[in-house]
């Protein structure tokens, strides 16, 4: 079994023994309130998900990833992962470095404690920069900076309750089951497939072709915090189970949702969601066209080229780096520039944008596009939101 | 009691690993040495699944015994 990232596979879920203690302290504690992305956060890394992170990174880690994609100790770590508070609401809570604070959600429940062990400032504009490559606001990246506090909380965090989901509990495995699951299932090398998007021909085209070299395939959907418009989490999973159910091999194929939230860092983001899926046990990881990408912020294989930043030894899980794929009418099936000699007139490709007008309009996709029980489903959406807008 | 302790190296390797490292972000010898060692060794433990309790490995299975999983 591949090792998690640093070495061990981190736990900071509450022993019965620490419930006992930090539930005798939480009364005294300062709180902090956490917004959705840190709510995923907390779990990610209490879970082992952002292992070999135990908290919130201090000034030291953070700056070392914002310069160099690497924490302080030099292991690779490409993305910010901090708590964010107002310089105002620190000082009328007299935090300081050493005290322990509650982090609660903005109903009030307390889900896990912080040792605070660094309190800093950071230039919003310099993260921005480095991580996001950009400064304009329109990226949601940017857009999240500027509406969080202007300073940092760094420090190891123990998670008290997890969150609840209301949807998909069961579809929701931490690292060590799905450890256990491929454990049991003697699969030795596993290939994770991430996706916010429903899974279309092209997107089942590169996992099958990883599935002809791997033992299994894990489809793991971020199900965290997403933009406004992307398909909402129900209908995606939706499309999901339609898929696997009709078109994968059911002993070979497992799905799970990972809690992260997107942070549309594309390149920095790809090593990242690689790193977290080599800590689910995964030994190998799809990385398509423009991965976590929005807008054009970044070139269509920057998500590819920055792996070479890196040696293989020291990310640990293999990267598969797969071209745009499409249907080819002239080679009736689906292919990608690396394979198909054809002129783009014989591509089938279909922009996010036509796609909505499609779907909107209550036209099937076409099959060479997406299968058509996934279409239906999109269908199907698109016609609720429309009824629900109209009225 | 300090939770680092010393360990002594041939000084031409120690110059190596300096040139070995060099813009690689890596701070300095001494971490490189950490995650080098801490990767092996990670590497030769028996594998265990998260030490995982009686009661949780049956929760576990039973979850993916539901999911058609096992």
């Amino acid at each position: 079994m591949i090792k998690a990232h640093g070495g061990r596979l981190i736990s900071r879920i509450a022993t019965e023994a620490e419930q006992e203690r930090w539930r005798a302290e939480l009364p005294a504690l300062k709180h902090v309130t956490l917004n959705r992305r840190e709510l995923s956060d907390i779990e990610m890394i209490a879970t082992g998900a952002m292992s070999p992170l135990e908290g919130f990174m201090d000034q030291r880690d953070y700056e070392h990833v914002c310069e160099h994609g690497r924490l302080a100790n030099g292991i690779p770590w490409t993305i910010p992962i901090t708590l964010a508070a107002s310089s105002e609401l620190i000082a009328a809570e007299g935090i300081q470095s050493g005290h322990n604070v509650a982090l609660q959600s903005d109903d009030g429940t307390v889900y896990a404690v912080l040792e605070v062990s660094d309190i800093y400032k950071v230039d919003k504009e310099r993260e921005a920069l480095t991580v996001l490559k950009t400064t304009d606001t329109a990226h949601p990246g940017v857009a999240y900076l500027q509406k969080t506090g202007d300073t940092y909380l760094g420090g190891r965090i123990t998670m008290l309750q997890r969150p609840v989901h209301a949807e998909f509990e069961d579809f929701r495995l931490d690292p060590r089951e799905t450890r256990f699951l491929f454990k049991e299932k003697g699969w030795d090398t596993i290939a994770a497939f991430q996706t916010r998007n429903p899974i279309h021909r092209a997107h089942e085209y590169l996992q099958k072709c990883a599935l002809e070299l791997v033992d299994a395939m894990l489809i793991h959907p971020i199900m965290g915090e997403t933009k406004f418009d992307d398909i909402p989490a129900d209908v995606r999973l939706e499309c999901y189970n339609a898929l696997l159910k009709g078109y994968y091999p059911a002993g070979r194929v497992a799905m799970s949702i990972l809690p992260a939230a997107m942070r549309y860092a594309g390149p920095r983001e790809a090593v990242f969601h690689a790193i977290v899926r080599k800590n689910y046990g995964c030994t190998h990881f799809i990385v398509g066209r423009d991965h976590a990408g929005v807008g054009g912020y970044y070139g269509t294989y920057d998500a590819h080229r920055i792996f070479e930043e890196f040696e293989a030894l020291e990310i640990g899980i293999t990267p598969l780096f797969f071209d745009h794929a499409f249907f080819c009418h002239s080679c009736q099936n689906m292919a990608s520039q690396k394979t198909c000699p054809h002129d783009s007139d014989q591509h089938v490709f279909l922009s996010g944008t036509r796609i909505r007008e499609m779907l909107s309009r209550g036209e099937s996709l076409p099959p060479e596009f997406t299968r058509p029980e996934i279409s239906e489903i999109l269908q199907r959406h698109y016609s609720n939101e429309s009824a629900s807008v109209a009225s | 009691m300090s939770d680092r302790v010393s360990i002594k190296i041939p000084r031409p390797l120690y110059v190596r690993l300096q040139q070995v490292i060099g813009d690689s972000g890596f701070s300095s010898p001494t971490d490189f040495i950490v995650f080098v060692l801490r990767d092996l060794v990670g590497s030769l433990e028996p594998e265990k699944v998260g030490e995982l309790s009686d009661d949780e490995l049956v929760a576990i299975r039973k979850k993916l015994e539901n999911l058609g999983y096992l």
